[in-house]
């Protein structure tokens, strides 16, 4: 599952020339912006049927932290 | 002196009264003296906003706006109306690769579809009178475009457009045929959303005049289209919106 968030969470960033890591701060990412946050949102409703609010999503700082919040929901 | 603005007397028909601006706006029509018949989905949520009217003479009905049978009871309970407000509504962010075509259809149905059908069944049974005034709730939206706000946008515009041409058909019995564009206005349809509450403070710093709109604002637009003070306005869209599209 870990796997398939991080193919999937590089291909919402358009990145090519390097692959995600569980500890990334995914905010600091060089591509993250808005569009990318509502598209994340979308692929882990589609990809999960998992829907993360807004004030939910505000706590989690890394992409091990987000596959966390995807598990217990 | 008769006073313009008042809508004493007058029956008027709120859809989406179950809350946010439709709860906001069957209130203040009823502290104004009117006769409102309100309506929504949520039986418990309509009682409380009777609750908070002034007057007897209201009437609740519980509603579905996209429901055929629903609007056949409707329309023959209600009167002859001097004024519709057509706003219940509902949104859903979603970008647009990730659009499905369940919610795209819940969305131009409620937004678009349900008050044509609405205005048509009133025509049909002639329980519009001459003068009359229909409000439509828009939004911004339809030109101060945000991200995931595709379909919304589309259903809001399609209404706006539709507005005008039914402001021409109904022009000659005196009915006069408007929209109301609000900015953003925070109730139960914007809380659903990914946005946080610190996204939204720094959205509302933006407003030129300082803030985000409230139910009560887009509820005395409401009050002054359906008044008689609005007599020779028809055909357009009043934005109400803090100053949000100019920057």
């Amino acid at each position: 599952m870990e796997e398939k968030f991080l193919l999937k969470f590089k291909e919402v960033l358009e990145i090519e020339d390097r692959d995600l890591k569980l500890d990334d701060n995914f905010r600091e990412y060089e591509e993250w912006n808005s569009l990318v946050f509502l598209s994340l949102i979308a692929m882990i409703d589609e990809e999960f049927d998992v829907i993360i609010e807004g004030r939910d999503f505000k706590q989690l700082k890394t992409n091990a932290e987000i596959i966390e919040a995807i598990k217990n929901n | 002196m008769l006073n313009p603005f008042s809508i004493e007397g007058k029956k008027v028909l709120i859809t989406g009264a179950s809350s946010g601006i439709g709860r906001a706006m069957a209130i203040a029509s009823s502290e104004m003296g009117a006769t409102v018949y309100f309506t929504g989905r949520n039986a418990a949520a309509l009682t409380e906003t009777r609750n908070s009217m002034q007057g007897e003479s209201h009437q609740m009905m519980v509603s579905d706006s996209t429901n055929k049978t629903d609007l056949e009871q409707l329309i023959s309970i209600l009167p002859e109306l001097d004024g519709i407000v057509c706003n219940a509504g509902v949104n859903r962010r979603m970008l647009t690769q990730y659009v499905k075509e369940l919610d795209m259809d819940m969305i131009l149905n409620t937004n678009l579809k349900a008050p044509i059908m609405l205005i048509k069944q009133l025509l049909k049974a002639k329980k519009i009178n001459a003068g009359a005034s229909v409000v439509f709730i828009s939004s911004i939206a339809t030109y101060h475009s945000s991200i995931g706000d595709g379909v919304y946008s589309a259903s809001k515009g399609g209404l706006s457009s539709f507005s005008k041409v039914l402001a021409l058909e109904l022009a000659s019995k005196k009915i006069r045929v408007n929209t109301i564009q609000p900015g953003m206005v925070r109730t139960g349809l914007t809380e659903k959303s990914p946005l946080s509450d610190e996204d939204y403070a720094k959205d509302e710093a933006r407003y030129p005049l300082g803030r985000y709109g409230k139910p009560e604002d887009v509820a005395y637009s409401a009050i002054y289209l359906l008044s008689d003070a609005s007599q020779w306005i028809t055909g357009t869209d009043l934005v109400i919106d803090g100053g949000i599209s100019l920057i």
